[in-house]
């Protein structure tokens, strides 16, 4: 079983978001990069998936060589090794384009994402790996588990969930509930020292989209505040003042 | 002509559907092609033809959810039709489509997009990033788009028109996933598309407690939610938690009980339209988010809600 984990590196979760150069790129000052959470989830499930059916795990990032520390926490987590695409990830289709031509040559029979980046959220690798490689995906997966040369995924639907059995290769995308992540200890640190990380250059690839400008939500009014003593008053003010509720 | 996917659940247009209608009828410059997999109920064409939509291709022969069969015949309505622009709901169902819409069809693909496009300057739409910390403003550079837009983010309109039916029968195709299994909790509202939403967290002191949680939020017509903490002690399933890594949403109205606000957690719900926050720390940071504040023990103003909610009921 060889099993491929794409791995975005982002702001730390509790990052206060601001941006510099006329608010078109993100402002990085202070800021801890870590591995996106929900592709620690596919990294974490891979290596458990492999320890139990045998194989490999293969992390692959799209990013400079500033990622490099990030990477080498997920080797120290348990992958065997890595590949890094040396280009900025422009958006999620040029992420995409990189992975696939890694994921062409690779012969790899799993392909795991998060379900989105918590940095621009796009949620589109997933998918986009899918249709790039004519693969099945199945996207926000509470489960994954192999049987007999087939995976069987849960994911979320609008309202409950869904058990899918799928043909392998096959790309999925994990949501919260798959696993708990693991956290590297000394002697998975040691060995990721020393385990291959691989830097590949990009393929030539079209831009279909440019980010233009970043803006930070408006900022909110003070607080209108109501005692306690008088809740109820509040759907009084929800219905006639703020005209929220019927 | 602007085409939009219309999510068929069990024959029922959803208001995400008839959002997409309404955004892509907005930006169509001829007619809205809409298309839809699986038979609708009856009158169901008629709710997309009151927000824009001029013809339905309903798709037969499909019987389950396959992402790999349901692209091959949208995308072959879509090109026979030289529809350029495609609108979804960023629904799980839109989600999982939408990227692979965008490759079959060449085009620029966008998500989690939050207004109208700006074509003042090229085609410029507005998408959340950031999981609610920002906005970015990205300019869509193929002449085919697909633009996944967020639900309850843009103005839904009516625009009636006169709507076509067309029927059009799938070809064969190779199916490598199959549904083995669905459960949903019956008669819920989606947490992403509830209007208002009541939500607790630790301050709710243990999961018996939530019956009252419930109760308003029955009241208000109100899906529930819940903090990240009470997701992670099993007090609520993650499928109610609302932040960074769990669901961001954007209600008109929510309601956050006995949550402190870390920025994570303010970061899934801080688009809401009016957030109202009940803690008895008057230090909690949520206060500075919220637009309207109450002081106090839940257990002490809980119930008075109710009542209130209740009272103006009947």
């Amino acid at each position: 079983m060889k099993i491929l984990v794409c791995m975005s590196v982002v702001p730390d979760t509790t990052t206060k978001i601001s941006f510099t150069d006329n608010n078109t790129k993100l402002n990085t000052q202070g800021v801890q990069f870590i591995i996106n959470p929900y592709d620690e989830l596919s990294l974490t499930r891979a290596i458990e998936l492999t320890e139990k059916h045998g194989g490999t795990v293969t992390v692959a990032n799209v990013g400079k060589a500033d990622a490099d520390a990030v990477i080498r926490k997920a080797l120290a987590i348990g992958a065997n090794d890595a590949i890094r695409i040396n280009a900025d990830p422009v958006d999620g289709q040029y992420v995409a384009e990189q992975l696939a031509h890694v994921i062409r040559s690779g012969g790899y029979d799993l392909v795991l994402t998060g379900r989105e980046s918590i940095d621009y959220n796009g949620g589109q690798v997933c998918g986009l790996l899918g249709e790039l490689l004519s693969w099945p995906a199945v996207n926000v997966c509470t489960r994954i588990d192999l049987e007999n040369g087939k995976a069987i995924f849960e994911r979320d639907i609008d309202g409950g969930r869904q058990t899918v059995t799928s043909s392998l290769p096959a790309v999925a995308s994990a949501q919260k509930d798959l696993c708990e992540p693991r956290i590297p200890n000394m002697k998975g640190i040691m060995a990721a020292r020393t385990k291959p990380l691989t830097v590949v250059e990009p393929v030539a690839v079209e831009f279909a989209s440019t980010y233009r400008q970043f803006e930070t939500p408006a900022p909110k009014q003070a607080v209108k505040l109501i005692d306690a003593a008088n809740a109820g008053q509040l759907i009084d003010l929800l219905r006639n003042e703020a005209k929220i509720i019927a | 002509m602007t085409g939009i996917y219309a999510e068929n659940s069990e024959g029922i247009f959803k208001k995400s559907v008839l959002e997409a209608a309404s955004y892509a009828s907005r930006i169509s410059n001829g007619g809205v092609l809409a298309v839809c997999i699986g038979q609708p109920k009856d009158g169901e064409a008629d709710k997309l033809a009151q927000y824009g939509v001029s013809k339905l291709i309903v798709v037969d022969g499909i019987p389950a959810f396959d992402s790999q069969a349901y692209t091959a015949e949208i995308t072959k309505i879509f090109s026979a039709n030289q529809v350029q622009h495609i609108v979804l709901a960023n629904t799980y169902e839109g989600k999982t489509l939408a990227p692979r819409i965008s490759v079959a069809m060449n085009a620029s693909l966008a998500t989690n997009v939050v207004d109208f496009p700006d074509t003042s300057n090229g085609f410029r739409i507005r998408r959340g990033v950031f999981s609610g910390k920002g906005f970015a403003i990205v300019e869509l550079n193929k002449t085919n788009k697909v633009i996944a837009i967020t639900p309850n983010s843009t103005e839904l309109k009516q625009n009636p028109v006169t709507i076509s039916i067309e029927h059009s029968q799938a070809a064969a195709h190779q199916i490598n996933t199959e549904i083995t299994a669905t459960s949903k909790a019956a008669g819920k509202i989606p947490l992403t598309e509830a209007e208002v939403v009541v939500s607790a967290g630790r301050g709710m002191k243990g999961p018996e407690n939530w019956k009252m949680v419930e109760e308003l939020a029955e009241l208000l017509g109100a899906a529930t939610a819940c903090s990240k903490p009470v997701a992670d002690m099993d007090w609520r399933p993650h499928n109610e938690h609302v932040g960074q890594t769990g669901i961001t949403i954007k209600p008109n109205l929510y309601i956050a009980i006995g949550i402190s606000g870390a920025i994570q957690h303010l970061a899934g719900v801080s688009s809401s339209k009016v957030i109202v926050v009940i803690n008895k720390d008057p230090e909690a940071p949520f206060f500075k988010a919220a637009d309207y504040g109450i002081v106090g023990d839940a257990f002490d103003v809980l119930p008075q809600l109710i009542e209130a909610a209740r009272a103006s009921k009947n």
